[in-house]
């Protein structure tokens, strides 16, 4: 097998080193196109990331088509696997759902005061959150990058910058907005940079992505006192993403590196919450075109 | 004349197979599997591609369908732009030369060429991605998407020879 039979013999073999010299040519053309694809890519320009969302857009109705029927599948087939432990599992949904309505009685009592310090206070109102919820169509796969492709859009109010979560806690931001799809780049890439609060003291860090499993704490004042366990939520500084989302819990506290494992259960994103925070009241300089503060290099 | 016209389209639809096979199933490998942890794992479906249409059928998988398949995996992939175009490239300049005994030699031996191979596509890739973000990036998440990899080629390499037999000629 293999063989290329060439059906123009005499013709070809006269042509043959002008046809080897030009291959070798457009080859260098190409690996040149390569590169210079390198340098538009790092300078991240606006045009990269239209088309970038242009190409999601092209490959979002084959993969929601495909991705529907996998759900299904992987649905009924754990669906099966529980049955034969419903028992076991009801009883203790029981009990949780009992120290679950103890919670909520709290969580009301805790709103109605808080709501009633608010207002003492005159503090000004956080601006209302919309949610755009949106089926996971793409998990990129791969090493050297973690993100997911969603089936929403700017048709659907998607934009930039954007907070994505799930039931469990905050998954990433949207990095790259189509039509009818946007990128979501998860907590764990190593261009994820999320301004973050640790723990009851309420410490400031920055959750820094580097596409392991466990992001880093990095920009820690030098005296406080961090431990495992301590609970990480975002901070809401830069008025991008709305204060007090979970992400995780530090995992490693030591002194080369503190870790967070998110609560987000990776394997089990089917859909995506994107939250619309728009801080009315931010002065932003006129014409400014919904420029987010974000964490570009 | 006009049947002419019609194997002409019929033959150019079906050289162009190789090249629409890979960018579909490239494409396809992005669906959510849902299965824990393996989307960090995700065998490189480009570099199997590459060396496999290049070791058999090199007139079909030409430089720029190289170039193109290495560009829609970057665009659809929240990578660093350029960097599968380049190690791609490197791939089919590497292969090009030494496919003639590769063509000939049984499956097996195919497959332990491509354990090489694919380990210098991923150090380059993992080269070129620590250059673009400034840091050296921790090797683990790569070596493991190596090594499935390498344990896939042959289940994508089957798939791809009942495409070779199915339709080209």
């Amino acid at each position: 097998m293999g063989v290329v039979k060439n059906p123009t013999g005499s013709v070809s073999r006269l042509t043959t080193p002008i046809k080897a010299w030009t291959q070798r040519f457009a080859f260098l053309f190409l690996v040149v196109g390569a590169f210079a694809l390198m340098l538009i890519g790092k300078a991240d320009t606006v045009l990269v990331e239209r088309i970038r969302g242009a190409v999601g857009d092209a490959a979002a109705p084959i993969l929601e088509f495909i991705a529907r029927p996998i759900d299904t599948i992987g649905n009924t087939v754990e669906g099966i696997g529980e049955l034969t432990e419903l028992r076991a599992r009801n009883a203790t949904l029981e009990r949780e759902n009992e120290r679950l309505r103890h919670w909520q009685v709290l969580g009301r009592r805790l709103e109605a005061e808080n709501a009633a310090l608010r207002s003492l206070t005159d503090m000004v109102p956080d601006p209302r959150l919309r949610f755009i919820t949106a089926r996971v169509v793409g998990d990129q796969g791969g090493a050297f990058a973690r993100s997911i492709l969603v089936n929403a859009g700017s048709r659907d109010g998607v934009a930039k910058g954007q907070a994505a979560i799930t039931s469990q806690g905050l998954a990433g931001r949207v990095a790259e907005v189509g039509v009818r799809a946007s990128r979501v780049l998860l907590v764990t890439d190593i261009n994820s940079r999320i301004p973050v609060l640790i723990g009851v003291a309420r410490d400031r860090a920055v959750l820094a992505g580097d596409n392991t499993g466990r992001p880093r704490l990095l920009y820690l004042a030098a005296d406080i006192e961090i431990h495992p366990g301590d609970h990480v939520v975002t901070s809401g500084h830069g008025g991008v993403f709305p204060p007090g989302l979970p992400i995780g819990v530090v995992t490693q506290a030591s002194e080369t590196a503190l870790r967070v494992q998110p609560f987000v259960d990776w394997a089990h994103m089917e859909f995506l919450r994107l939250a619309d925070y728009k801080l009315p009241s931010l002065p932003l300089s006129p014409g400014d075109g919904g420029g987010t503060p974000g964490d570009r290099r | 004349m006009n049947q002419v016209v019609w194997t002409r389209l019929d033959g150019a639809a079906r050289s162009l197979a190789p090249v629409t096979f890979t960018v579909l199933l490239i494409v396809i490998g992005m669906v959510p599997l849902g299965i824990p942890n393996f989307a960090p794992i995700m065998p490189a479906l480009g570099v199997i591609a590459v060396f496999f249409w290049v070791v058999y059928r090199p007139d079909l998988m030409p430089a720029w369908a190289v170039f193109l398949v290495g560009l829609v995996q970057d665009l659809l992939g929240g990578g660093a732009l350029g960097v599968g175009v380049f190690v791609l490239l490197v791939v089919y300049a590497a292969m090009v030369g030494q496919r003639r005994y590769l063509a000939q030699a049984n499956f097996f031996l195919v497959w332990l060429a491509f354990v090489p191979v694919s380990a210098g596509a991923f150090a380059l890739t993992w080269l070129f991605n620590s250059l673009i973000v400034d840091v050296l990036l921790a090797p683990g998440p790569a070596t493991f998407q190596y090594l499935s990899t390498v344990a896939f080629y042959p289940c994508i390499a089957w798939l791809f020879l009942q495409v070779h037999r199915a339709l080209i000629r």
